[in-house]
């Protein structure tokens, strides 16, 4: 994981720009980790049971899949872009992989490819009808929320796949943990930590900070920009595809409906994990983190005796404060920058 | 070539999408009419009406909004929340006279909530009012819990859902048409409705025409609002239930009519008329879906096909006439 | 003229001859001629639209010409891009460079070309211990780990000279790198360019201020209307006759400003300040009189008629139009006092593209036009075709996008916009950028006609022909301040290039 962190040592100060903001660049992710263990602290002073194994175990259950979306987001949000269909992609890939176990009697492993493959193909249409038809992204991730839905419902028909429906060890993989650890997080984990050296040490990864930072001047340096925009929205897709398949084996019964509205919840972790809406900035550290955060928010808040009923407010709040947070800093840059490049007395 | 027989307005507006998805709405009400039992009846119009007020009374804010290229995806959540304030004001005894009014203002507060944020803050509007989406919503289930207000007077649930007179005329298309009405001349007959397109088109050059951009976009918002606010009073009426969960999900099937209906998602460009169609086809496909006893969700990869297709299709007709301009210059 | 500065290597690195390009009917470059030696710094001079932008797009691969000669070592070249004028070594460093804001400044350096270590990671130690090298070698301290969001111009430019010369850029071209610099800065961005040069690499540097040329350069080349005019060593010439050059033209016939006598004063600038790009502006207009603002690009001109007019807020001073005074950084109210401003852009600032000419025409009246509140009728048609048809535009149909007209169309559009609103000030910045002559005088004659008329007139003009054909009076700016002011009489081509470059005068 030590590659996700940028080294800091060694260096010579830099003479110019302002050192706030390059503490709060830096440090958008131990932010969040304070915060995080602020929470967790204020939380178990209250109930000292909210850090037992049972209740970790729940929390890193219900954060699993949301760590696993997110991370898939911030990579099409860094692109400038976004991709409102992972819920539905989600949904289609759950019940294509569930009724590939339980009708046709596929062995786990290529079913657990098979819904892989959906949430990928999902991905690639997302991304030609961006890149090629030239539609905005979120019009684009609108329409195919709707289309990979409508598609689930056509599948399913109103059926839905009872956990009795599928193999014993599917379903253990989905429930089981190691060292206490469910096996689902472990997912999310090595596909965060893989996430995070393909944007942080591959070439293809950088390209895509450039091409959310600057498309022009991306341009003026040869980066290709379509392969690595199909390459953005299949990691999304694939990801909300193998979140379809982590979703099944969970929960065991899928419906139609399997993922419904998850979107914004995945747009909320990854802006409050300091990911910038217009591209460019952010890490995928720091947008499993926002996804932690929302779930601890979510299983602390019946400990600490508040109604379950704010959690959704303060999604909102968190989303709004980072956003403004943002810009603050942003604001504070430019205006360093004018003053010091003003030749006006 | 004449110039004067292509200048006629009618003509243009036939080459357009909007043209386009007007006449696919009348050729499908004609069809639809025809072929599936009971569509065509007054009763079953008076339920397309009922049906498509929500959406439509949302859309039209939504076009204006859109059309100075920001985006309002918090509106399903304003009418959650005034839904959940009405509940909460009728049980506090306050009576439904001074409860509507209320709820429009509520409505309005958080429009400009969204509007302080996007224009004096200069925050994004596509994340900020995704924020309030969650923000709206959450305090709706604040206020309300999981639990429903049902017992409204039977007055004004019943004015809802009844006709005018004798008519087969449903009383809710008289506002509705009456706010049809504002905002088409609005946006198509005012200097409000030119600055509207100006600030989409360009904002530096509408700017410097003297309009102030910020401030119109702030009052767009709270406009939407207050609009959502009307619907969370409609749509509590009508179901006789103050919900936090009411009209969930309502924000993308407004985003989906207006683009459906021509308005660009970049601003400055898209009518009324469109938005209009957009909303009779989709409610109206609904319904014979339902009539005709296939699934509605069926529906839901019609409307994303059509939503893509709305943007698609002037992209590719363009790349395709740049493509055979170009051969002819080379040929040339 | 001269032949190559340097003896032991005659052999250009960069040869251009006869280089043409038109752009419609707006002839760029008409025959440039350039050559560059290694191990020089060439100095680039002429007046705004001489021509020099367009060459410099040429040698990066922006723009390909229509005709002429490129030779790079003696090879005759054509570039299809950008990335083969870097191949063979070309590099250029714009006013404002392009910089990946959220990447660190190492990554800036070596995007798509990182090092790479097993299974194809990028090896970050490397990466930035060649960009440090990088930057010993140029003599500058800058930590190559932090991100480029922040970076002052003068950083900026360090990093793009740095990029260069990791790509074995033997050719450097700086396009009025100085213009947004401090005077430390300069001289800091002037010793890492002189190293280079010292090393081998060509320069050349584009640039209004003879005093830096001056510092710089062993061999200056001057350009007028898109040709070669002169190429000389620096010590060979002087400040006076590189600026005759670069004006060395004829007054013709073409500006028929007609003697007014001026009426009142109708605009008064008292005292204009904006932090960092103006200061103390002062001056007044009066009914009938026709006033030019002069002096180079960035000396703050459109920045000044930006601020009377409302655009951006005054940070001190005081607007008065016919003895009222003017709130800060209101256009309405500026518009509701008789003022008009026709901006600079008009792609950007003055026309909404995609909208009907119609639309654009009645922007500014679209309050006016309506009856109890509603545009209703043929108003805004009537208008339109009213004002289009007395600026002698030509369109297909009204309903048309402004986007589909000719650049002078365009301007007589944006020009109509504003007449409309019967201004008693009008400002026009830059009224004649890139249309054709005949729209040319046609813009004059319609100036001056509307002084007649007795409406006070600011023009914002890098053109001096235009200036000194059209002005009564000449207000001549330098950075940020009025450097003089310059009678009808008194305002010469000299005499505006000297107070807007800081030289003494001449005579």
């Amino acid at each position: 994981m030590s590659t996700l962190v940028k080294s800091t040592a060694n260096v010579p100060a830099a003479k110019t720009g302002s050192t706030a903001l390059d503490l709060v660049l830096r440090f958008r992710a131990l932010g969040l980790v304070i915060a995080l263990a602020a929470l967790i602290a204020a939380t178990t002073a209250v109930n000292p049971r909210f850090l037992s194994a049972q209740s970790l175990r729940d929390l890193l259950f219900a954060a699993a899949i949301t760590v696993l979306l997110a991370c898939g987001m911030t990579v099409v949000v860094l692109t400038r872009g976004i991709d409102l269909s992972v819920g539905s992609v989600l949904g289609l890939s759950a019940y294509v992989t569930a009724s590939a176990l339980s009708e046709s009697g596929a062995a786990t492993p290529v079913a657990m490819l098979i819904g892989l493959a959906v949430g990928a193909a999902c991905g690639a249409l997302n991304g030609a009808v961006i890149h090629f038809g030239r539609v905005p992204p979120l019009v684009a991730t609108l329409g195919t929320l709707y289309v990979f839905r409508g598609t689930v419902y056509f599948l399913a028909g109103g059926s839905r796949i009872n956990a009795s429906d599928l193999p014993r060890g599917f379903l253990d993989f989905g429930n089981g943990t190691v060292l206490g650890v469910p096996y689902l997080f472990c997912v999310a984990l090595v596909v965060l930590a893989a996430v995070g050296v393909f944007l942080g040490r591959y070439r293809a990864g950088r390209d895509l900070y450039a091409l959310g930072s600057n498309p022009e001047a991306a341009r003026l340096a040869g980066i290709r920009a379509g392969r690595r925009l199909m390459t953005a929205y299949i990691v999304s897709g694939a990801l909300a595809g193998l979140g379809g398949v982590l979703y099944a084996a969970r929960f065991g019964t899928v419906d139609a409906s399997a993922g419904y509205g998850l979107e914004l919840n995945i747009v909320a972790a990854v802006v409050v994990g300091g990911v910038a809406i217009f591209g460019g900035s952010g890490t995928v550290l720091g947008a499993a983190l926002g996804a932690l955060l929302l779930a601890v928010i979510n299983n602390a808040l019946p400990v600490l005796r508040i109604d379950q009923f704010w959690q959704q407010a303060i999604v909102g709040a968190l989303i709004l404060a980072a956003i403004a947070l943002d810009r603050l800093v942003s604001l504070r840059a430019s205006r360093a920058l004018r003053t010091k490049g003003s030749h006006v007395d | 070539m004449s110039t004067k027989l292509r200048d006629t307005a009618a003509v243009r507006l036939l080459t357009t999408w909007d043209a386009a998805i007007i006449a696919a709405t009348v050729v499908f009400l004609a069809a639809a009419a025809q072929t599936v039992e009971h569509f065509g009846t007054a009763r079953n119009a008076g339920f397309i009406v009922l049906d498509l007020a929500p959406i439509l009374i949302l859309a039209l804010a939504m076009t204006l909004v859109v059309t100075t290229g920001e985006i309002d995806l918090s509106v399903a959540s304003t009418v959650g929340l005034t839904s959940a304030a009405m509940g909460v004001m009728w049980n506090a005894g306050i009576p439904l006279e001074t409860i509507i009014p209320a709820a429009i203002g509520i409505g309005a507060c958080l429009g400009a909530v969204n509007g302080l944020f996007i224009t004096g803050f200069g925050l994004p509007s596509l994340a900020v009012t995704i924020g309030t989406l969650a923000l709206y919503r959450g305090l709706a289930y604040v206020l309300l819990g999981d639990t429903a207000v049902a017992d409204w007077p039977r007055a004004f649930t019943g004015w809802t859902l009844g006709t005018v007179g004798e008519t087969a005329i449903p009383n809710v298309l008289i506002p509705m048409a009456a706010l049809v009405a504002v905002f088409g001349i609005v946006l198509h007959a005012t200097a409000i409705g030119r600055s509207i397109y100006a600030s989409g088109a360009n904002p530096v050059a509408a700017a410097y025409a003297g309009i102030a951009v910020g401030r119109l976009k702030f009052w767009l918002y709270v406009t939407s609002g207050a609009m959502a606010g009307l619907v969370g009073v409609l749509w509590t009426l009508r179901y006789s239930s103050a919900r936090a969960d009411n009209a969930y999900g309502l924000e993308l099937t407004v985003v989906a009519v207006v683009l459906l209906g021509g308005v660009s998602i970049f601003g400055g460009r898209g009518a009324l008329p469109g938005v209009l169609a957009a909303v009779v086809l989709l409610t109206a496909l609904q319904n014979a879906l339902r009539l005709a006893h296939v699934s509605t969700e069926a529906l839901t990869v019609v409307t994303g096909s059509l939503l893509i297709a709305a943007v698609l299709a002037p992209n590719t007709a363009n790349a395709i006439r740049g493509a055979l301009r170009a051969r002819r210059s080379r040929t040339a | 003229m001269s032949t190559g500065a340097d003896e032991t290597d005659p052999k250009p690195v960069v040869s251009l001859a006869g280089v043409t390009k038109a752009f419609g009917a707006v002839r760029a470059l008409r025959g440039a001629r350039l050559d560059l030696y290694p191990g020089e710094a060439h100095a680039l001079v002429g007046e705004n639209g001489a021509g020099k932008s367009t060459l410099i797009k040429i040698l990066a691969g922006l723009y390909r010409p229509d005709g002429g000669r490129i030779e790079i070592d003696g090879v005759p070249t054509a570039f299809a891009d950008t990335a083969a004028a870097m191949n063979a070594g070309i590099a250029v460093i714009y006013q404002e460079p392009a910089l990946f804001g959220d990447l660190t400044i190492a990554e800036n350096l070596f995007i798509g070309r990182q090092p790479r270590v097993r299974f194809g990671l990028i090896d970050r130690p490397a990466m930035n211990r060649r960009a440090a090298a990088l930057f010993d070698r140029l003599g500058v301290p800058m930590d190559p780990d932090r991100p480029a969001k922040g970076l002052s111009i003068a950083d900026q430019q360090i990093v793009e000279i740095a990029k260069a010369i990791s790509l074995d850029a033997r050719v450097l071209v700086m396009d009025e790198p100085t213009a947004a610099l401090s005077g430390v800065e300069v001289e800091r961005l002037f010793s890492v360019v002189r190293a280079l040069r010292d090393d081998g690499a060509a320069v050349l540097f584009i640039s209004h201020r003879f005093e830096e040329v001056e510092a710089l350069c062993q061999r200056v080349t001057v350009m007028r209307d898109g040709a070669h005019v002169s190429t000389d060593p620096m010590d060979e010439v002087t400040v006076d006759q590189l600026v005759r050059r670069m004006v060395g033209r004829e007054l013709g016939a073409m500006f028929p400003k007609q003697d007014v006598e001026p009426g009142e004063v109708v605009l008064e600038v008292e005292g204009l300040s904006r932090a960092g790009i103006c200061r103390d502006i002062t001056f007044e207009v009066r009914a009938g009189e026709i006033v030019a603002l002069a002096g180079l690009v960035g000396a703050g001109r459109s920045e000044v008629v930006q601020a009377v007019f409302g655009i951006e807020p005054r940070g001190a001073g005081r607007v008065r139009v016919a003895g009222r005074e003017l709130p800060s950084g209101n256009p309405r109210a500026a518009m509701r006092a008789g003022v008009a401003l026709v901006p600079e852009d008009r792609r950007q600032q003055g026309l909404l593209l995609d909208l009907s000419i119609m639309r654009n025409a009645t922007l500014t009246r679209r309050g006016r036009l309506s009856r109890f509140g509603f545009l209703v009728g043929g108003a805004e048609r009537r208008a339109a075709e009213k004002w289009t048809a007395r600026l002698n535009t030509r369109y297909g149909r009204l309903t048309d996008a402004a986007g589909t007209l000719s650049g002078g169309n365009q301007q007589k559009i944006v020009l109509a916009k504003w007449l409309a609103t019967g201004p008693r000030v009008l400002i026009v910045d830059e009224p004649t950028r890139g249309i054709d002559v005949a729209t040319k005088a046609e813009v004059h004659r319609l100036l001056s006609s509307l002084a007649a008329e007795g409406v006070a007139v600011i023009m914002v003009s890098s053109e001096l022909l235009e200036v000194l054909g059209m002005a009564d009076r000449v207000l001549v700016m330098r950075e940020g301040r009025i450097a003089g002011e310059l009678d009808r009489s008194d305002a010469t081509e000299e005499a505006v290039m000297l107070l807007a470059t800081g030289r003494e005068s001449v005579a």
